[in-house]
């Protein structure tokens, strides 16, 4: 009888760190300025050397790597509880307009916090209220009878998603912000101001999201069940659904208050890791968070590259690999019919 | 007694599921639980297990109200079968089973060898332990329920609470079960057995409950709830009850019976 051990937990975690740390290494390497591989490596080394070299790898690119791998984890993570949740695989921060709610409580703030003097510091809390708020009017718009209608999240998520896009463009209009590409650049995800404070602040409520998801990590896994059967089998489910919810909302609300609408890493990572751990939430919950990290810091070095000189937003390029999937995930889901 | 409702009564919004049922499960004893489809069965059951709390009257097991038990140690006593599993990943049947020891484990909790021996021990009785590692959406609805009893069983439970737990199996299985639920009975458990097989649950229980429209219609031993006139008028068809070979009634029901679509008063 197949089963989770100690030593198969072992060794997922060090291959996921394996290819996280090759990825960084690419990332690392790769960019416009045109510095080798040597001398990228060289400079991160010797952090204590002063030069142009040295700027571009320490204030350019290591903040830029560590905030995509904060935020690829948070998406990741967040995604798995989600779709444990909701008992849907189809759950995704982005898709469920979890990422959008946050949106627009972030921009409330740096648009309105100006009149009623909050600083532009407190952006992850409110985007973290964003998320709360999003989540529970998911919840109340979507359950039936303690059941989740694929149909009724999904819509809810879209509607839901147009309507805090409306509401950034219009805040961001009256506040004169309207200078087009940087809402542009918001709304479809980007990481090109990362600066290192930003990262310390996603890495936080990463640990805290993290250190909640892995400790409820078997709860993941009985509330697939339903909750009636996770209650039967000795969870405490009412609560640690909360705590989950706070959680995953505060990660949600910090990747998004420096990252905008990334969306669809949440989706991608948890359903490929699935189909090659299985779904023991034990395993997936700390692999989603490695990979989840490797994979947006590839994006955004593809994202950083692919035009020479010129950037795309990292979020694009999770969308343009994210959208055929969810098509190809939602044409199976109906098909199993497991959503009725 | 191991399990004790008395007086229970249950609203679900407008409409009243349960009033005034009283129920005792002794140490050794399967208590079968008969109604139609609606008579409040599966929320009886919900009552029992501690799912639900009751708007009226007490849930006591040894003699202590059920909300006063913290969730893992409940389900360390009481294990509940419900009628049907979905799950929207592909866990493996070896995962559900071990899942019946998650009362038992803290924090990330890595199987012990004593359950994966409790996991296995479980699937061995109901004969399947050769479907350990296949996943569950690939089973059929019988498979499924095996799981669901194997799961219940890896919970080395005092108390055991089956909702239609044969509905989906063939014949040879359904004995299989009722003789699993008797061994454990016999070791000191007790159970309470849902069931729409008459004949079968007069066999393995050693009284039967007949609920109808949320209150207790009749109890007793299974020959004297089993009879005629009472499945006609509370379970709305017709039959002959004759006693078997074992001395225990064996329900016949009439085919074509006019008053057998009419419902009882």
């Amino acid at each position: 009888m197949k089963h989770l051990t100690a030593g198969r937990l072992g060794a997922v975690l060090l291959a996921s760190l394996g290819v996280l740390v090759v990825c960084l290494a690419i990332g690392l390497v790769t960019g416009p300025s045109g510095i080798s591989p040597g001398a990228a490596l060289d400079a991160l080394l010797h952090p204590a050397e002063s030069g142009a070299l040295a700027d571009i790898v320490w204030r350019i690119r290591v903040p830029r790597l560590l905030l995509a791998a904060g935020v690829g984890a948070s998406l990741a993570v967040a995604g798995v509880i989600f779709q444990a949740l909701l008992r849907n695989p189809l759950a995704d921060p982005f898709i469920l307009g979890v990422s959008g709610g946050a949106a627009l409580g972030g921009i409330s703030v740096l648009v309105l916090g100006t009149w009623i003097g909050v600083g532009a510091g407190a952006a992850p809390l409110a985007a973290f209220a964003g998320a709360i708020g999003t989540t529970l009017l998911l919840y109340g718009m979507a359950a039936v009878r303690g059941r989740v209608s694929a149909t009724q999240l999904l819509l809810t998520g879209v509607v839901f998603n147009a309507f805090a896009s409306a509401g950034i463009v219009f805040l961001a209009s009256i506040a004169g912000l309207a200078d087009g590409s940087r809402i542009f650049l918001w709304l479809i995800g980007n990481l090109s101001a990362a600066r290192t404070d930003m990262g310390i602040v996603v890495g936080v409520f990463l640990v805290v999201g993290l250190g909640v998801a892995l400790s409820l990590a078997r709860g993941l896994n009985l509330l697939a069940l339903g909750d009636e059967a996770a209650a039967q089998l000795g969870m405490a489910v009412e609560r640690q659904k909360k705590i989950l919810l706070l959680a995953t909302s505060l990660m949600v609300g910090a990747a998004v208050s420096v990252s905008g609408l990334v969306g669809f890493v949440g989706l991608i990572v948890p359903h490929l890791l699935r189909l090659v751990l299985g779904p023991d939430h034990r395993l997936l919950v700390p692999a989603s968070a490695l990979l989840g990290a490797a994979f947006l810091v590839l994006c955004d070095t593809v994202a950083r590259s692919l035009l020479g000189g010129r950037e795309l937003p990292v979020g694009a390029i999770t969308a343009l690999v994210g959208g055929p999937l969810f098509l190809v995930l939602l044409r199976r889901n109906s098909d199993r019919s497991f959503t009725a | 007694m191991s399990l004790q409702l008395r007086n229970v009564a249950l609203r679900l919004g407008e409409q009243t599921v349960l009033r005034d049922v009283s129920l005792e499960l002794a140490p050794g004893e399967v208590v079968g639980l008969l109604g139609r489809n609606g008579a409040g069965k599966t929320s009886l059951l919900r009552l029992a297990s501690g799912t639900w709390l009751p708007d009226a009257g007490d849930v006591l097991f040894e003699g202590r109200a059920l909300s006063d038990f913290p969730r893992s140690l409940l389900a360390q006593k009481i294990a509940v079968v419900p009628q049907d599993l979905h799950v929207p990943f592909p866990f493996r049947v070896g995962e559900v089973v071990l899942m019946g020891r998650g009362p038992y484990q803290r924090w990330l909790g890595f199987e012990s060898s004593h359950d994966i021996e409790c996991a296995q021990r479980a699937l061995e009785r109901m004969g399947i332990l050769h479907l350990a590692d296949r996943r569950i959406p690939e089973l059929s609805g019988g498979e499924r329920q095996l799981v669901l009893i194997a799961r219940a069983l890896a919970q080395e439970p005092d108390c055991l609470l089956l909702d239609e737990p044969t509905a989906f199996l063939d014949l040879e299985h359904r004995i299989r079960v009722l003789e699993v639920v008797r061994e454990l009975v016999a070791s000191g458990a007790s159970a309470l057995l849902v069931s729409h097989d008459l004949s079968l649950a007069a066999r393995c229980c050693e009284r039967l409950l007949l609920l109808a429209d949320g209150r207790v219609a009749a109890e007793g031993a299974p020959g004297e709830v089993l009879r005629a006139d009472t499945l006609r008028r509370v379970l709305g068809f017709s039959a002959t009850v004759i006693e078997g070979p074992d001395g225990l009634p064996l329900v016949v029901p009439e085919l074509g019976r006019k008053d057998s679509v009419e419902r009882g008063a």
